[in-house]
């Protein structure tokens, strides 16, 4: 057990993959010499050559393409889109070619690929490079999406998902890069795709958040906890296979829940946890559950609009308030 | 604001017709939730019926001394300018033929009293009960219990999914517990709150004012477990009915000496600002404290199985001059000697007074007669199912005693516990007892 950062807890796990399987390769833009735009490719090139580190022009729609073939004759890349919001531009070449291939080939062609890189909300990026992307992409049958909040979890699912004989796509994050934690130094460690997990215990309700709104949680979660309400904490980590069954247990123990989301609320990843809730576990909410999302708005780039469209800690604190009836009402 | 539908509340599982003793607000009046509106009259008390809404009491629906269904419209509650039509007419067309007089006598003089003299002589089916709508009054039309879906808004309770849960396990009516969510509905906490359980949830702090002194924390865990039949248990529950129908009852009676039971009663009420004390509280804080110690007394008999009770939730006997009621002084085996004196004198003395709250009247896991202030010696009472066991107490009185240095005099008291045998034996029965008497008999046991 190593405390390493996020970063290096996902170039250790590419490095441990390229070395266990020589048909892991990596492609995408400034990941060889100029070793990653967010350093996670660093030491690749020198370490395993320019084959298996291959930079590229910037056009995500064909090198994603490039990975998508290769991966039908066998190889198994993993391709980095400098961030998410980049990844628009391959949309095509994700959902029509990587993600139904099998379906249309009818079996012939499976794509083992990774497509990975930051998203979400950053620091002050605006509205086209500060989005949370994930919800383009957990619609789509055919792909498995991940969503790591931890140091470990980024290296178990990142090693999980390069050796899934699936597409992922698997969106990390630039405010999370530098976040520190205990990671197992085991090349065998994983952590399988499609299992969430309780970050705290709680008693009163339930709280399911990821990345950076995990943390936000966790802070809000410390502070309730002096008013005299215990909360627990949900990282679903995979939203696609989503586990049901641990959110579901657990809101059967609190009776209430609060999702947050940091993308914008419509049709996003809190309605589809909300709507599993319901259905399964309606009898024994003594609340509607409560989502707390980004606005409904494009990422503003002022600081002070950025913070107000964005899940802040009051917000969440409310929530939690309201769906354990403790606002006066 | 929503209009608010005052029914004819359904107090116990028997109850399936009230009656209207009087109306203590009249058309016109502005009225709080929680305000005491109307008295009934049950087949066991007389029993106050809350508003469960605020407004004005718009129209009074059933005269006092008219008896009506369990579920039946009794009166509507809602603002002055709201349109309660819809409401009373669940079933337009009778509504409309059998009402044209009183709403237009109650709008020409809105201060008239409590007894709005709805046209007369009005035949009981086609008394203005809208939602019965004439018919023999059949169960699912009046009253339907608070359905999953959305059956119709006549008898919405707004309730959250997990307090109906709860509610429906404990057979407990939602409409007459007031919710304290948004737009008042009913969660978790409230049903708890009725419940009087204690059992620890942040979400409801503060819901029921603690007594610090001596209060002892609830028993954790579940109120009650099911523990399957012995071989010998079920046969003994297949013959024991045909001996004595239906509940084979058996009694044991002993002989308590009170010297110093009596003694300390004395001493306690001498205290300034204690609750007096009662040979009655001094048993149930002894029974409570046995019951524990011998759940097989504090169970029922349900068929294949024994429900053992880990509540002593302990129903008092009360004589009144027309009969008599047994209301229940829940969790008494957490409750000291001085909350018992004291919940147990209010609740006697609203018993009296007819002012019992509709969860006081049942849910008893064990009883207690006393009828000691008759100067009866002994007596056995009969059980009160589902109650596994009922104890008879009789007077404390002035005997001659042997001790060992001669002929004295002594307080003695006769216990008589009667049992249900399909669900225990006698020296069950024997035991606890047993445990009782010590109690009395060192009674500052009783005091920690």
């Amino acid at each position: 057990m190593s405390v390493i950062t996020y970063r290096e807890a996902l170039n250790a796990a590419l490095r441990e993959e390229m070395h266990r399987d020589d048909r892991v390769f990596v492609i995408g833009e400034e990941v060889g010499l100029y070793q990653g735009a967010y350093k996670v490719t660093q030491g690749l090139l020198q370490e395993f050559g320019p084959r298996r580190v291959v930079d590229t022009p910037i056009c995500e729609s064909g090198f994603t393409g490039v990975g998508i073939g290769a991966a039908m004759i066998g190889l198994r890349p993993v391709i980095e889109m400098m961030t998410f919001n980049f990844a628009i531009l391959a949309l095509d070449q994700i959902i029509n070619s990587a993600a139904k291939m099998y379906y249309m080939s009818g079996g012939q062609f499976n794509i083992p690929i990774v497509i990975r890189g930051p998203g979400g909300p950053a620091h002050q990026l605006a509205a086209q490079h500060s989005q949370s992307m994930e919800s383009y992409f957990y619609h789509v049958p055919g792909l498995k999406v991940v969503r790591p909040t931890t140091p470990a979890d980024a290296k178990g699912l990142l090693k999980s998902a390069i050796r899934d004989d699936n597409p992922v796509v698997f969106i990390e994050s630039e405010t999370l890069y530098a976040v520190k934690g205990e990671v197992p130094d085991s090349p065998e460690f994983t952590i399988p795709l499609g299992r969430a997990i309780v970050r705290r215990e709680g008693r009163d309700v339930t709280v399911v958040a990821y990345m950076g709104m995990m943390y936000r949680a966790m802070e809000v979660a410390d502070q309730l906890e002096q008013e005299g309400l215990s909360v627990e904490l949900v990282d679903p980590r995979t939203l696609r296979p989503m586990d049901t069954e641990t959110i579901i247990s657990s809101v059967r123990k609190t009776h209430r829940a609060v999702v947050v989301e940091a993308g914008a609320g419509f049709a996003g990843m809190g309605s589809e946890i909300v709507s599993f809730i319901t259905e399964q576990a309606f009898d024994d909410l003594d609340a509607p559950v409560e989502r707390v999302t980004g606005a409904n708005a494009p990422m503003p780039y002022a600081r002070n609009l950025e913070q107000a469209k964005t899940p802040s800690k009051d917000r969440i604190a409310q929530a939690i308030r309201n769906v354990c009836y403790q606002n006066g009402s | 604001m929503a209009a608010t539908k005052v029914v004819m509340p359904k107090l116990s599982e028997a109850m399936e017709t009230g009656k209207l003793i009087k109306w203590l607000k009249k058309e016109g009046d502005r009225v709080q939730g929680g305000d005491i509106i109307a008295e009934i009259e049950t087949d066991k008390a007389d029993v106050e019926v809350e508003a469960f809404g605020a407004g004005v009491l718009r129209q009074i629906l059933v005269p006092p001394g008219d008896r009506v269904p369990v579920g039946a419209l009794i009166a509507v509650i809602a603002e002055p300018d709201d349109d309660i039509s819809s409401l009373l007419g669940g079933a337009a067309a009778t509504v409309a033929e059998a009402k044209p007089a009183a709403p237009s006598a109650a709008t020409q003089s809105p201060g008239a009293p409590p007894a709005p003299a709805p046209s007369p002589p009005v035949s009981p089916t086609a008394r203005p009960a809208p939602i019965t709508a004439g018919a023999p009054p059949s169960e699912p039309a009046i009253a339907p219990p608070p359905a999953p879906a959305g059956t119709g808004t006549s008898e919405r309770v707004r309730v959250s999914p997990l307090a109906r849960k709860i509610a429906a396990q404990a057979g407990m009516d939602l409409r007459l517990i007031q919710g304290s969510g948004p737009a008042g509905r009913i969660v978790r906490r409230d049903i708890e709150a009725a419940l009087g359980s204690a059992r620890p949830s942040a979400a409801a702090p503060a819901a029921v004012p603690v007594r610090p002194a001596a209060l002892r924390p609830a028993a954790e865990g579940p109120e009650y477990e099911d523990v399957a039949l012995t071989t010998i248990r079920a046969t003994i529950a297949k013959r024991m009915p045909l001996s004595k129908a239906p509940v084979p009852h058996f009694y044991v009676t002993s002989e308590v000496a009170m010297d110093r039971a009596w003694e300390l009663r004395e001493q306690l009420n001498l205290l300034e600002g204690q609750p007096k004390v009662t040979v009655n509280d001094l048993v149930v804080r002894a029974s409570a404290i046995a019951l524990v110690e011998h759940p097989n007394v504090n169970a029922s008999f349900q068929g294949d199985s024994v429900r053992i009770h880990h509540r002593a939730h302990i129903g008092i006997a009360v004589a009144l001059d027309d009969g008599l009621i047994t209301p229940v002084l829940r969790n008494c085996e957490s409750k000291s000697l001085a909350q018992i004196a004291a919940e147990g004198r209010d609740l006697v003395e609203r018993t009296r007074s007819r002012k019992l709250r509709a969860t006081e009247l049942s849910g008893a896991t064990f009883s207690i007669s006393n009828l000691g202030m008759f100067d009866v010696v002994n007596f056995s009472a009969i059980i009160n199912p589902p109650e596994g066991a009922i104890l008879a107490v009789g007077a404390v009185r002035q005997v001659p005693v042997v001790a060992p240095e001669g002929l004295g005099i002594g307080r003695r008291m006769h216990l008589t516990l009667s049992c249900d045998h399909r669900v225990m034996d006698g020296a069950m029965g024997a035991k606890f007892l047993q445990t009782v008497r010590q109690l009395l008999e060192e009674p500052l046991r009783l005091l920690i």
